[in-house]
């Protein structure tokens, strides 16, 4: 692997670039494999590269229907953080948000990191218990978050409009300052390169038709490239994991709906962190392009379309209006959409199967993204060693029977 | 944006419905003779197809009246929309073949 | 560019100096920041800007100015800042990436933002018509006309200011006379058809699912000016039929330093001399692989600019056409083409090479050629984005080189040169038989078929498919060869993805930013593919192309929003009663969308003292609450108890009429869902309250129990929360208040707690409930909402000699606590059984209900679930916040593990000390025992109690 740095670029510079090495290398199918990841989106590639790094198991291949990336991984807001309700929850994605913190470094491919905070808004009073609650657990947990009144928000986001007569006022909000964005594209490409040098295989425009079972044993995958058999097979395939499961005869509690996300025309800086809201139901931050990426709930029903439909985005758009009066003559862009893997819990499952050597990852809603290396991580610790690390235990298909749901949609109930 | 057949109202847009999830999951007559896999299944499992998806929406601004849709989730092409306690057109079908 | 700018912008990425490059929407450089204040818009495209009297423009992205800009410094290092170079570096010091971008964030960026709040208004049409037709050119219209003519609803939305597309830039004659006079009469005739609607300067941005499509409108600045006429307006369509008449697009050739000031597109130069006579340059040199560039060389000459030579990639002539360009005196290099453009803030000269025989590389005679003004066409792309949003599928013409509509998937038709007709008599055609076609599909075939116009159809030699200037023949291209325009991305860059294994097209795109400007690369996309194509040595169709998203063109937030900004961001419910609240002084707060008083301070009170005086108020004399805003739903029928059994947790078989009941609702994995009292008005005839902010969630979820699962209970329901006004007096004499102003006999023998009664209050028909949220003796008198502010008066005016305080919501949750009554939403959060809430007592063992089987997982039975419990702070003077967690033992530092979390807490002016709630692990067996909050600036202790803090017994409530 060349090594990526200032004096490379400087060298290739002066020979006209013609002497980069690919990022990661194009790979064939071979016959079999120690282990297949379905899906070479984020999670897959992560999963990949913590095989190899954490448990020495180099022979995998990836295994993605078109290029790598280009599902959600491509799709999101790109937004990085930690600050989540239950115990459970906050454990794994702060080890994803750690292991964020050192990528760039582990492999040696600028993540552009930007730990610019997260602001979360409340308009009720409801809102405001709500978050001094999660601060309170977030704290204890021993992550970063903090409280902030309207004042120290209103000097973070002077866009933001904090009079007291808005339909609903900004009341507070809290804050965690390692939260914020981080290069959605760097994360698949850097993780496919480093995992590609350790002896990974990714294998693009190679589509998963059957998953093949020997008994209650997973024996490999039929793909449109040929059979490759392995005895550990593990699907990490976000919108897809359903249809693949059900291959191998199982039923997920996933539904796959559309998100959609939309960004503006490139602005001088106009606002430096990330800022989400409930009540008044969108997110916004700045890419460095300076374009406002904004984003907001998922379209009400099942589709694998891609596309969702307008009035989402009428909705996120009066939101925005509300929340910031100077950007209503600016202009969207472009919009898009990802399918997510929704859980009734809004919680993801990481987990064995009952088809024994078969691993699934997903469920991940619109929370898969920052998820992305800590989810790569504990999901190879469940394939090297056929059993969740703890830190995924809690989030195996288990808990639907026994009804020890994860529920991240929090206290959206609003009473009396 | 979907254009939905209200089978009680005609064809409406999405945004006066709800939806509400897959159709024909319904609830055991006599919940306590499931085991709680059994019991899982009807609360949490779906289908989730990619292509026809047999699903319930509410015209939530209109005559407020659930009814069934039978969609591509890939398209997003409806194939059409029946009452409750309907069959969908394509099983009745199926059904009088096997029949 | 008639008083000779030449330079309008700087470049994205090397801020190289850039001009006026089109002259439509898909200008990818020509960016200017216009009109300044809060109406100030950033980078608009000058080239799709109407001109007024006082227009300010600006250039963005440039400093000093765009003549003199610091950041052209860039170019230094360009050889450094490859494609993704960002990806390779500034990662030295580790973890320090956010000191770099500070720098970049602020080099980045276009325009500026307006820094006040957007002083116009924008509106919303929604509307269904027959046929949309998308572009009013001669395909458009003609379709129009044929689609109007059969009595179809006919919508037709031109993006410019005049309709006749690329008409009004051309001299072309249709039926022996001028073009733009076919253009008038056909618009006449559209604007005498009564069901035909013409809107101009409307572009179709977005087309969805079901033939829903999308325009935005932008109203004539003058007359948004002159009032509060709407900016702009979004149209939502839904048509039965579309026929998209968008367009092509001219695309360049690429060549080194094809970015300099003065080189533009071929048919814009043409388009700048016939539409708007502004000569684009004076020494204009014209390169071409197709016949249409002759057309602009020859306008050119007529008005006497000069064009010392056309060169053409294509080795033959066409033959009439270069009769007439060698008419002129225009030398014409065929075989040649254009490799390189001198000059720094114009164009001085070019480079013309001839091009071996092949046409495969640069390697003949070279010369040189003095001009200030390069017109280029490559060609022409039809705008097929619409069609590709709408899940078209497209093919690649090879040809032409360029994609043109396939397989439709909606009910849409192309006609035009969006489908790859290319002259105007073949438009014309087009367009007569898809809008006939478009309206008998929809419904409308009687139509007359008049004779259809013609125009002249010239013919036209193939054009070369070549988009890039070969290389010369040691293969080693020199200079910055632009594909994106916008974000700079050039051919070396393209080859670098490829190299470096960014093969993917939607890879090449993300690690290059090709196409992902402002133009969204309507000029650059296809030479893109076509460079990657190369580069794989791979044919343009199994390379595929990038996927068209929404929108065509950027479309305002504002418009998207519409009217719903402001107050209007979500309607506001308000009770009868509202005005005399705010005539009080109360303080609101946001419950769902009602507003209800939270407190009502008197002056110098401070929040605490009045809550703690209305709380005393209620305890010691008599409050009023205004209780309008609980959900309330009217149940009918005669399975109306067998259906409130299957929904509420406890039984409802035996309630007598005139009695209510409290019931507590699960969804049926067994969590509180919601709560509320339910009242037998009759022997079928009950009436249900819910929680204020639950109220419309509840009926829609007991209806879609009742129509899907239970269709044959006889049950019907409906909602009746705004046509009541609820007061509810509370306290100890409260009975002799009403007993005032109602002959109804109140005491508590005739009328016991959980009691109903038909009644008159102050001459008002009422329902009366003596149910109670407070602890004391309370009665809910709701009357018929227009009766609402009568009631509340009489009440208050009776209740003076009482002693009778408004209070709000906060001393109503302060006097529930204080009964350890709870709020379904605040001491649960969709996580909460009824037997976590230590309500047993209201679980039948005996009837099936909703959530009842989820109860026996074996989670729901695990000991150590959270169970509500009260606590006692240790310093009875503090106050927990809400949400403050609960930990068994005091650690130094976190993280500590939680074992709850306080749910509610007050402080209690009737006990004189805090009270709180809390969701506590185990908590009824850690009763007695004292955990801790560490807060963030001090630990609080506290002690479990019984949740239940004033008159457990009930005593008062009785009374």
């Amino acid at each position: 692997m060349t090594r990526y740095s200032v004096f490379s670029l400087v060298r290739n510079g002066l020979k006209g670039h013609r002497a980069w090495p690919r990022a990661w290398r194009r790979a064939e199918p071979r016959r079999s494999y120690q282990v297949i990841v379905i899906g070479g989106g984020g999670h897959g590639l992560a999963t990949a590269y913590y095989l190899a790094k954490e448990h020495g198991i180099t022979d995998v291949a990836v295994v993605e229907k078109s290029a790598i990336g280009l599902g959600n991984t491509g799709r999101n807001t790109t937004i990085i953080r930690s600050n989540y309700l239950w115990d459970e929850s906050a454990a794994l994605y702060e080890k994803s948000l750690k292991l964020f913190e050192g990528l760039t470094e582990d492999l040696n491919f600028n993540q552009m990191l930007s730990q610019r905070g997260v602001i979360n808004l409340a308009h009720t009073l409801h809102d405001l218990r709500d978050l001094e609650r999660r601060v309170n657990a977030i704290r204890l947990n021993g992550i970063d978050s903090e409280i902030l009144s309207v004042e120290q928000v209103k000097a973070m986001v002077p866009i933001l409009n904090t009079s007291p007569n808005a339909r609903y006022p900004v009341l507070g909000a809290s804050l965690q300052r390692r939260g914020g964005v981080s290069r959605h594209d760097a994360a698949a490409w850097g993780l496919a390169r480093a995992a590609s040098a350790r002896g990974v295989d990714i294998i693009e425009n190679c589509e998963v038709t059957a998953i093949l079972r020997d008994g209650d044993h997973v024996t490999g995958v039929e793909t449109t490239r040929g059979p490759i058999k392995a005895p550990k097979v593990a699907i990490a395939a976000a919108a897809h994991t359903s249809h693949l499961a059900s291959m191998a005869g199982l039923r997920l509690p996933i539904e796959t709906h559309p998100l959609q996300a939309l960004v503006s025309e490139p602005l001088k800086p106009l606002i430096d962190c990330v800022v989400m809201s409930n009540q008044v139901h969108v997110y916004l931050s700045q890419s460095d392009k300076g374009e406002l990426v904004i984003g907001a709930g998922i379209d009400p029903y099942v589709s694998y379309a891609s596309r969702g439909s307008l009035p989402v985005i009428e909705d996120q758009m009066q939101a925005l209006v509300h929340l910031y009066p100077v950007v209503s003559r600016l202009r969207m862009l472009r919009q898009w959409a990802g399918n997510v893997d929704v859980c009734p819990d809004a919680s993801p499952i990481i987990s064995l199967t009952p088809v024994r050597g078969l691993y699934i990852n997903g469920g991940w809603g619109t929370g898969g993204w920052k998820a992305t290396p800590g989810s790569g991580w504990v999901f190879a610790h469940t394939i090297a060693q056929d059993r969740p690390h703890p830190l995924n235990e809690p989030f195996s298909l288990e808990r639907f029977t026994t009804g020890a749901l994860i529920d991240e949609h929090g206290a959206a109930a609003v009473a009396h | 944006m979907l254009l939905i057949p209200c089978p009680w109202c005609g064809l409406r847009d999405e945004v006066e419905f709800k939806y509400g999830g897959e159709a024909h999951n319904n609830r055991p007559l006599v919940p306590d003779v499931h085991d709680d896999t059994a019991w899982a299944a009807y609360l949490f499992m779906k289908k989730n197809p990619k292509g026809l998806h047999l699903e319930r929406w509410v015209h939530a601004a209109g005559c407020r009246r659930w009814f069934n849709v039978a969609r591509d989730t890939v398209s997003n092409r409806i194939d059409g929309s029946y009452k409750i306690g309907e069959k969908p057109p394509a099983i009745a079908a199926e059904t009088e073949e096997s029949a | 560019m008639a008083i000779g700018v030449s330079v309008v912008g700087r470049s994205f990425k090397y801020h190289r100096p850039r001009g006026v490059f089109s002259a439509g929407v898909e200008e990818p450089i020509a960016l200017i920041q216009l009109g300044s204040g809060p109406q100030t818009q950033p980078n608009m495209p000058a080239t799709a800007v109407e001109l007024s009297d006082g227009l300010v423009a600006n250039s963005v992205h440039c400093w000093p100015n765009v003549n003199r800009d610091i950041g052209a410094l860039a170019q230094w290092l360009s050889p450094f800042m490859p494609a993704g170079f960002y990806y390779k570096t500034f990662m030295w010091p580790a973890r320090r990436w956010m000191v770099y971008e500070r720098y970049i964030r602020n080099a980045a960026g276009l325009g500026t933002a307006p820094t006040e709040a957007d002083p116009d208004i924008y509106d919303k049409m929604h509307v269904h018509c027959d046929v949309l037709v998308i572009g009013g050119g001669p395909a458009g219209l003609a379709a129009a006309l044929a689609a109007g003519r059969s009595g179809a609803r006919v919508i037709v939305a031109d993006q410019q200011p005049e309709f006749g597309g690329q008409l009004l830039g051309e001299r072309l004659e249709i039926d022996g006379g001028p073009a733009m006079a076919w253009v008038a009469a056909a618009l006449d005739e559209l604007a005498g058809m009564d069901e035909v609607g013409l809107l101009p300067r409307t572009t179709a941005f977005g087309y969805y699912d079901h033939n829903f499509v999308a325009l935005l409108e932008r109203r004539p600045i003058a007359a948004a000016e002159t009032g509060r006429l709407a900016r702009e307006c979004l149209w939502k369509v839904r048509a039965k039929q579309v026929v998209l008449a968008t367009g092509a697009i001219e695309r360049p050739l690429i060549f080194a330093n094809n970015d300099r000031p003065g080189v533009m597109l071929a048919n814009a130069a043409r388009t700048y001399v016939n539409r708007y006579a502004v000569a684009p340059g004076n020494t204009v040199v014209v390169f071409t692989n197709n016949d249409d560039a002759y057309r602009t060389a020859i306008v050119l000459a007529e008005v006497g600019v000069k064009v010392p030579a056309l060169v053409d990639v294509r080795a033959f002539a066409p033959g009439a056409l270069r009769e007439q360009v060698s008419a002129h005196g225009i030398e014409v290099l065929n075989g040649w083409s254009v490799i390189n453009a001198h000059g720094g803030r114009r164009v001085r000269m070019v480079d013309v090479v001839a091009l071996d025989e092949a046409g495969a590389a640069a390697s003949g005679s070279r010369r040189s050629i003095d001009c200030d003004t390069v017109a280029v066409s490559g060609g022409w792309n039809p705008a097929v984005h619409l069609f590709s949003q709408s899940g078209g599928k497209l093919r690649f013409d090879n040809a032409r080189a360029c994609f043109v509509p396939d397989v439709s998937v909606q009910s849409e038709r192309s006609a035009g040169s969006c489908a790859g007709i290319f002259n105007l008599d073949g438009c014309l055609e087009a367009g007569f038989e898809v809008g006939a076609a478009a309206a008998a599909d929809a419904g409308f075939t009687h139509g007359a078929r008049p004779k259809r116009p013609r125009a002249e159809a010239p013919e036209e030699q193939p054009m070369r498919p070549l988009l890039w200037v070969p290389p010369p023949s040691n293969g080693k291209r020199f200079g910055k060869h632009f594909v994106d325009l916008h974000n700079d991305v050039t051919i070396a860059d393209i080859e670098l993805a490829r190299h470096e294994g960014y093969e993917s097209v939607e890879l090449t795109k993300r690690y290059t930013t090709l196409g992902m400007g402002l133009d969204q690369g309507k000029t650059g996309n296809v030479h893109g593919l076509a460079v990657l194509a190369e580069a794989r040595g791979n044919p343009i169709p199994a390379v595929g192309t990038t996927t068209f998203r929404p929108p065509y063109t950027p479309v305002s937030f504002g418009a998207l929003a519409g009217r719903d900004v402001g107050d209007l961001y979500d309607p506001s419910r308000r009770t009868p009663m509202h005005r005399w609240h705010e005539q009080a002084g109360a303080v609101f707060e946001d419950v769902g969308q009602w507003k209800r008083p939270r407190y009502y301070p008197r002056s110098g009170e401070t929040m605490g003292d009045a809550v703690d005086r209305e709380c005393l108020a209620a305890r010691h004399a008599v409050g009023i609450l205004d209780a309008s805003t609980l959900g309330k739903i009217d149940i009918q029928g005669p399975d109306a108890a067998e259906f409130l059994n299957r929904v509420y947790t406890n039984a409802w078989d035996r309630l007598p009429v005139g009695r209510c009941r409290y019931g507590l609702m699960c969804t049926d994995d067994g969590m509180v869902f919601d709560d509320g009292v339910t009242a037998r008005l009759g022997d079928a005839h009950y009436l249900m309250s819910t929680t204020s902010g639950g109220a419309g969630r509840v009926l829609s979820w007991l209806e879609e129990w009742l129509q899907t699962e239970w269709p044959t209970l006889k049950v019907y329901l409906n909602s009746v929360t705004e046509s009541w006004a609820t007061a509810s007096v509370s306290g100890p004499l409260a009975r002799a208040l009403l007993a005032g102003l109602t002959k109804t006999d109140l005491s508590a023998d005739a009328f016991p707690h959980l009691g109903v009664r038909e009644a008159v209050v102050a001459h008002l028909p009422a329902r009366i409930f003596r149910v109670s949220f407070t602890g004391e003796v309370s009665f809910e008198i709701s009357v018929p909402a227009r009766y609402g502010m009568a009631l509340w008066t009489t009440l208050m005016e009776a209740g003076q000699a009482y002693g009778i305080t408004p209070f709000g919501t906060e001393a109503m949750h302060v006097l529930r606590a204080e009964k350890g009554y709870i709020i379904t939403g605040q001491d649960t959060d969709g996580s909460v059984t009824p037997i976590d809430l230590g309500m047993d007592w209201i679980v039948s063992k005996k009837k099936d209900f909703l959530g009842r089987r989820s109860l026996n997982r074996v989670d729901a039975m695990r000991p150590d679930r959270k169970q509500l419990v009260g606590l006692l702070t240790d310093d009875p003077s503090d106050v927990l916040p809400e949400g403050a967690q609960i930990v068994g033992e005091k650690l130094p530092q976190p993280p500590m593990p939680m074992i709850g979390h306080v749910t509610s807490s007050y402080y209690s002016a009737n006990l004189g000390r805090s009270i709180a709630l809390a969701l506590i692990k185990g908590g009824r067996d850690r009763i007695g025992k004292t955990v801790f909050a560490p807060l963030v600036d001090r630990t609080v202790s506290a002690v479990i109690v019984k949740p239940g803090f004033y008159d457990p017994e009930g005593a008062r409530l009785h009374a």
